[in-house]
């Protein structure tokens, strides 16, 4: 049997997946990326391999991915964060053209063609206001961790106007309401339409066409598909589950079946 | 009024500070304002009744509820450079939620400005997050940082993001020293930028909260290849430019119609 895994280094998470040649996911992990990359890699390689009941052995090809992809010893190959999430989209999607991929210091938006070639992509990795890290600052500022802001958003019915100009001023924005009697939930649900409006610009200026698929950690808050939804006025898709964190993973691992794919038909033409 | 610190100075009519204070803001600026006030005529022994003019400035102005009239921040750095350091040209204010880079002609006008008020790098913020991220109290950050020997580049821009860029520098190794100094050149670098949009032109005064940190002079005067007049009351400028200001209204002097308020 041929499997492949797919190990993506993000700046908050490590995620692995161990894929078989008929697509299907026979162990998958996540543990905190740290400052450690090598070690966090390992780590969630060994977790999805114990998940899945198999040996390391029996992988095949790893392909690596992520910001931390080129501290993955063990890879075989690794691609750009692009590129996994396009091919991973399509093994979700197969009609997706647009990507939206929003994770914790990063934002993305690409455009497919129909091969889930990257035709065209803007990226936001500067500026903290248009990435995760900035509804997790939110939380932050008024006591919530992180993993509360999905709880803590569905009880939202209106959400409070968030400039999200500066995830640091956003500090005093989010104390002011606050003191003025807003509610934490209704804060936090104008964080995520800010945020939501800027990912909105970018997928503008890739042209986004239909389909368009959801991916990344911070779209594990089930509001956030919600607000985009209403945003665009159009129909999204998102990975069932977890799933949703681990679209890159999943794309670096299919990626990592066509190159073996690839590499055997090339042996077959040499006569090996 | 500032976003971090309200300060408040009192002049006497031959323009000689008599009383000031520096107080945190806080969540309620209006008593900010009311205590900066009290405390400064406290300190000069004057009673409220002998001040004639109060000109609030800063973010906070319009809070200044007792305040005759308010005047930008960016005429009261001007005014106040002029007035400590005749010679100034060019002011570089940087407080803690903004900087901004000011021309100003020879008398304390206005000729241009340009200001970073809608991203926290490069003002006095991303000192405050290293100095959260290192758990070093502010005013230690500049001397520590005059210690490096090797300073590390810091590559991030975003203060959210410069935040675990330092502590992941810490995790590498890395001496704090070397750590803050390469802080103290980020923001400088973003500064200078700031201050070539408007034209440097010399003398360049540095006002504001951050001009009390050593480190902060010593990498801007390195980076600038001049040396900055630097006060001892440079975080006083705004406040003392305004009472300036309000010392024109009572000698007959109307204030000047362009550093009224909206000329920002």
């Amino acid at each position: 049997m041929r499997i492949t895994a797919g190990i993506d280094v993000g700046s908050t998470y490590t995620k692995a997946v161990i894929l078989d040649a008929e697509d299907q996911i026979l162990g998958k992990a996540m543990v905190n990326t740290g400052f450690k990359l090598d070690q966090a890699a390992e780590r969630a390689l060994q977790t999805a391999l114990a998940e899945a009941g198999l040996t390391r052995q029996q992988i095949l090809y790893v392909v690596s991915t992520g910001y931390g992809r080129y501290q993955v010893p063990f890879r075989d190959i690794n691609v750009t964060d692009l590129t996994a999430a396009a091919r991973g989209s399509r093994f979700f999607f197969p009609n997706t053209h647009t990507v939206l991929d929003i994770g914790g210091q990063t934002m993305k938006a690409l455009r497919l063609d129909e091969r889930a070639r990257v035709r065209s992509f803007r990226l936001n990795d500067k500026c903290a206001a248009g990435t995760g890290a900035f509804l997790e600052k939110t939380a932050r500022y008024m006591g919530f961790s992180t993993e509360e802001i999905g709880p803590l958003v569905e009880t939202s019915k209106e959400p409070v106007p968030i400039s999200g100009v500066c995830a640091v001023f956003a500090e005093s924005e989010v104390i002011n309401h606050l003191s003025h009697g807003s509610a934490p939930a209704d804060i936090m649900h104008g964080a995520m339409v800010s945020l939501v409006e800027r990912s909105v610009q970018l997928m503008k200026r890739v042209r986004m066409e239909p389909e368009i698929t959801l991916a990344g950690g911070i779209l594990r808050f089930k509001r956030m598909a919600d607000v985009i939804r209403r945003e665009l006025s159009m129909q999204v898709n998102l990975p069932p589950g977890e799933l949703v964190q681990f679209v890159g993973a999943v794309g670096a691992a299919a990626l990592g079946h066509q190159r073996l794919k690839k590499l055997e038909q090339e042996g077959q033409k040499a006569g090996v | 009024m500032g976003s971090t610190q309200t300060k408040a100075i009192i002049l006497d009519e031959e323009r000689r500070i008599v009383g000031r204070a520096l107080i945190d803001t806080g969540a309620n600026v209006v008593r900010a304002a009311e205590n900066a006030y009290l405390e400064a005529l406290r300190a000069s022994g004057i009673q409220e009744e002998e001040v004639e003019y109060v000109v609030g400035t800063g973010y906070g102005r319009y809070r200044v509820t007792f305040g005759d009239t308010q005047v930008t921040e960016i005429s009261c750095h001007g005014r106040g450079a002029v007035h400590m350091f005749p010679g100034t040209r060019t002011v570089l204010d940087m407080g803690g939620q903004d900087t901004k880079a000011i021309r100003v002609s020879p008398n304390g006008d206005i000729l241009d400005f340009c200001m970073n008020d809608k991203c926290s790098a490069g003002t006095g913020r991303f000192l405050g997050a290293a100095s959260d991220a290192l758990d070093i109290p502010l005013d230690e950050l500049g001397p520590t940082a005059l210690r490096a020997e090797k300073p590390v580049r810091i590559s991030t821009t975003c203060t959210v993001f410069a935040e675990s860029e330092v502590l992941s520098w810490l995790g590498k190794g890395k001496k704090i020293e070397d750590i803050l100094l390469g802080v103290h050149q980020s923001i400088a670098a973003r500064s200078v930028g700031l201050l070539r949009r408007v034209g440097i032109e010399e003398e360049v005064t540095f006002t504001g909260g951050v001009a009390r940190n050593v480190g902060m002079v010593h990498v801007l005067n390195e980076t600038l290849g001049l040396k900055m007049n630097v006060s001892e009351d440079s975080h006083f400028m705004g406040a003392i430019g305004a009472a300036l200001f309000a010392l024109d209204q009572i000698l007959g002097s109307r204030v000047p119609a362009r550093a009224k308020e909206d000329a920002a």
